[in-house]
C-alpha cells in the first residue's frame, strides 16, 4: 500500500516522542546551565601548571626546562626561564619560569605537553566556560592565571593524580635513599660520626 | 583552481539572440547542505543539470606542508581535524604509516583498542551521515536529531576513552596512549549491544518510505567502472557493486580475525549508499562485538618507542586504512631527521568528489543535494 511506509516512520517518531516522557533513553537532553551532566573524569581541555604546598610561587614543579615549548604542535606555550634558582616545595633548588604564557586561542587542547613533561608539571584542566570579550589578553594566560594546586588536581583527575602521586613519591624515595648511602658511604670512608647521614635526609624534607 | 573573486564561466554570455536558456548557479560555499564550505558552480537548462563544477579549497590550512616542519608526534592531532567527524580512523591511517616506515611493532591489547574504536567511529559517522542526508532531502531535524542521540553515547565513550570527543589524539606510534579506565568495557558493551536496536528503529523510519524512495532510488547512478577508473573507495564504491574494503584487501591491523561480510550495493544510487552504510553499521555491530569479547589484557605501547626524539630511518612508506568515507592514506617520506621530508594525505572525501559532475548531469537541481549527501565529505579532509 502506498504511504505505509509513511505511517510506519510517523509511528515510529510518535513512540520517541511518547517515550520521551516515560524513558530516560529517549529524552537525553539536559536543560544545560541549570542542570549539568557529570564531568568525565578523563576530560581535557586546557593546560595548567601543578604546584605543591600552599605557595603557588614556591611550589610550582615546573623547572622550565623548555622541553613543552618545543613539542608543542601549534606553539603556543612561550616560557623564559630564569636566571637563578629558587628553592622549591622541597627544599631543593631550582630554575624557575620567570615568564610561562600559554595562548589558550591557539592551543588545541592535544596534551602532547602533559605527555612530554619529565617533571609531572603541565596538566590537563577540564575548566570549559572560559569565553571571554577581551580577544587578546583575556585568552593570553600567564603563570599566575595556570598555576593550580596538586589538590585541585586530584580533584578533578582523582585516578590519574593518584599514579602521579605514587609515582613522584617513589621517585622521591629512590632519590632519598640514593643520598642516604652515598651520604652512609662517605661518613664510613672518612670515619666520621654519626651527625653527618641525617643532614642529607632532612634537607630533601 | 580558481577562487572565489575569479568568475568561473560554465556557460557562454548571453546574446540578444534569446537563444541561451541556461541559468548558472553557484551553489555554497554558505550553503547549510554543502556540509562545509563548499561550492559548485552548476549550470542549469530549466531543472536539469547540464554542467557542475566543484570548487574548493576554502577551508585549506596548509596541513602537509606544516606537517614537515613538525615532528612525527606533532602532526598526530592535526590529523584529528582532517576528518573531524572520525579522528580516530585517521589517527590509525597515520600511525599505520609511520609504523611501517620505522618497523614498529604494536602489541595486541593496542590493535584491540584500535579496532573497537576505529569501528564505534564508523557507527557514529555512518548514522550522522545518514541524518545529514536525509536533513538535506528536507526532513528537518528528527532524523538527524535521532543519530546525534546515538552519536552522543559513541562520543561520551570517545571522552572516558581518549579525553576529548572529537579531537581524541589518541594513537601512537606502537599503540595506543591511555588504556581503558574502568568500567570502560562494560559501558562500550552496553552502547553496542544497544546499537542494533537503533538501527531497526532507523531503519523504520526511513527504509520502507516512499518519500525517500522516490528522490533516491534512481538517482545519481555511478556505474562500478566510472568509479573504479576514478578511483572512489569506500561505501560508494561498494554500493556500485565493486568489492574491495582494505579492511578484506590489506587485513591491516587484525581484521583477519573478525568475521565479518561487505555488503555491496545493486545499482550504484543514493538509494545504494544509504542502504550499504545501514548494512556495514551492523557489520560493525559484528566485529565489536568479537573485538570486545576477545580484548586481552596486556600492554598498550611497544615500550622500545620514543615519545620524544623520533626519528625513524630514511625511507618511505604508505599506509592506508578503510576509514568510513573511503581509502585514508599517508604517505611519508623519511630523510632520517625528526620531521618527515614528505608527507601527503590521500583524502578519501576529494577523491570521492571528483566524479561528482558525472553523478549529477542530467538530473534535477534538487538532486544534487541528495547525491552530494550521499558522497559522505567532510571539508576538512577535502581541503586540508
Amino acid at each position: 500500500m502506498l504511504g505505509e511506509g509513511i505511517l510506519k516512520g510517523l509511528a515510529e517518531t510518535a513512540r520517541n516522542f511518547l517515550g520521551s516522557y516515560v524513558g530516560k533513553d529517549r529524552l537525553t537532553t539536559v536543560q544545560y546551565p541549570e542542570e549539568r551532566l557529570p564531568q568525565i573524569e578523563a576530560a581535557r581541555n586546557f593546560p595548567f601548571l601543578v604546584y605543591d604546598g600552599p605557595d603557588w610561587q614556591q611550589g610550582m614543579r615546573c623547572v622550565s626546562c623548555l622541553i613543552c615549548e618545543k613539542e608543542c604542535p601549534p606553539k603556543c606555550i612561550s616560557i623564559e626561564k630564569s636566571k637563578d634558582k629558587k628553592p622549591d616545595a622541597t627544599g631543593k633548588p631550582q630554575f624557575y619560569p620567570a615568564v610561562f604564557n600559554i595562548d589558550v586561542s591557539v592551543c588545541m587542547s592535544c596534551q602532547i605537553c602533559v605527555e612530554v613533561c619529565p617533571f609531572e608539571a603541565i596538566k590537563m584542566d577540564v575548566e570549559f566556560e572560559l569565553s571571554t570579550d577581551d580577544r587578546f589578553g583575556g585568552l593570553l594566560w600567564n603563570k599566575e592565571r595556570l598555576a593550580r594546586s596538586n589538590e585541585y588536581y586530584r580533584q578533578i583527575h582523582p585516578t590519574e593524580a593518584a599514579a602521579v602521586d605514587a609515582h613522584l613519591a617513589e621517585d622521591r624515595a629512590k632519590l632519598e635513599a640514593k643520598s642516604k648511602a652515598a651520604a652512609e658511604a662517605k661518613s664510613s670512608a672518612t670515619a666520621m660520626v654519626s651527625a653527618q647521614p641525617a643532614s642529607g635526609v632532612a634537607a630533601e624534607k | 583552481m580558481s577562487t572565489a573573486t575569479e568568475a568561473v564561466r560554465l556557460i557562454p554570455k548571453p546574446t540578444d539572440s534569446h537563444e541561451c536558456q541556461l541559468l548558472e548557479v553557484s551553489m555554497g560555499p554558505q550553503h547549510p547542505s554543502t556540509h562545509g564550505v563548499f561550492r559548485m558552480d552548476v549550470a542549469l537548462d530549466g531543472e536539469r543539470v547540464v554542467k557542475l563544477k566543484p570548487v574548493f579549497g576554502y577551508l585549506h590550512r596548509n596541513h602537509e606542508k606544516i606537517a614537515e616542519t613538525e615532528s612525527y608526534l606533532g602532526s598526530m592531532p592535526y590529523t584529528d581535524r582532517l576528518d573531524y567527524m572520525c579522528s580516530l580512523t585517521s589517527n590509525w591511517a597515520y600511525a599505520l604509516a609511520v609504523e611501517k616506515l620505522a618497523g614498529i611493532q604494536v602489541p595486541e591489547r593496542a590493535e584491540y583498542l584500535r579496532v573497537i574504536t576505529a569501528e564505534l567511529t564508523r557507527l557514529q559517522n555512518h548514522a550522522s551521515l545518514i541524518g545529514f542526508l536525509l536533513q538535506d532531502m528536507g526532513a528537518s531535524g528528527t532524523p538527524l536529531m535521532y543519530a546525534f542521540r546515538e552519536r552522543e553515547k559513541i562520543l561520551d565513550l570517545f571522552e572516558a576513552l581518549t579525553g576529548a570527543r572529537m579531537m581524541c589524539n589518541y594513537m601512537r606510534f606502537g599503540g595506543c596512549r591511555v588504556d581503558m579506565p574502568a568500567g570502560w568495557l562494560q559501558q562500550a558493551q552496553k552502547v553496542v549491544d544497544a546499537f542494533p536496536r537503533f538501527l531497526d528503529e532507523y531503519e523504520q523510519l526511513f527504509t520502507e518510505n516512499e518519500i525517500l524512495m522516490a528522490r533516491t532510488q534512481g538517482v545519481g547512478v555511478l556505474s562500478g567502472e566510472l568509479a573504479v577508473n576514478a578511483g572512489i573507495t569506500g561505501p560508494m564504491l561498494r554500493a556500485s557493486g565493486v568489492n574491495y574494503d582494505i579492511r578484506k584487501v590489506d587485513k591491516y591491523g587484525i581484521y583477519e580475525r573478525f568475521a565479518f561480510r561487505v555488503p555491496l550495493g545493486d545499482h550504484g544510487d543514493v538509494y545504494d549508499r544509504y542502504m550499504l552504510r545501514m548494512l556495514e553499521m551492523r557489520e560493525s555491530v559484528k566485529i565489536l562485538q568479537q573485538a570486545l569479547r576477545d580484548i586481552p589484557p596486556g600492554p598498550i605501547m611497544d615500550p622500545k618507542t620514543k615519545i620524544r626524539g623520533f626519528r625513524p630511518k630514511a625511507g618511505e612508506a604508505y599506509g592506508r586504512t578503510e576509514s568510513p568515507k573511503g581509502e585514508l592514506g599517508f604517505y611519508l617520506i623519511s630523510d632520517g631527521s625528526s620531521n618527515p621530508y614528505r608527507y601527503r594525505v590521500r583524502p578519501p572525501s576529494l577523491v570521492n568528489l571528483t566524479v561528482l559532475e558525472g553523478m549529477c548531469l542530467g538530473q534535477n537541481v534538487a538532486d544534487v543535494m541528495a547525491i552530494l549527501g550521499s558522497v559522505d565529505i567532510v571539508m576538512g579532509e577535502v581541503d586540508r
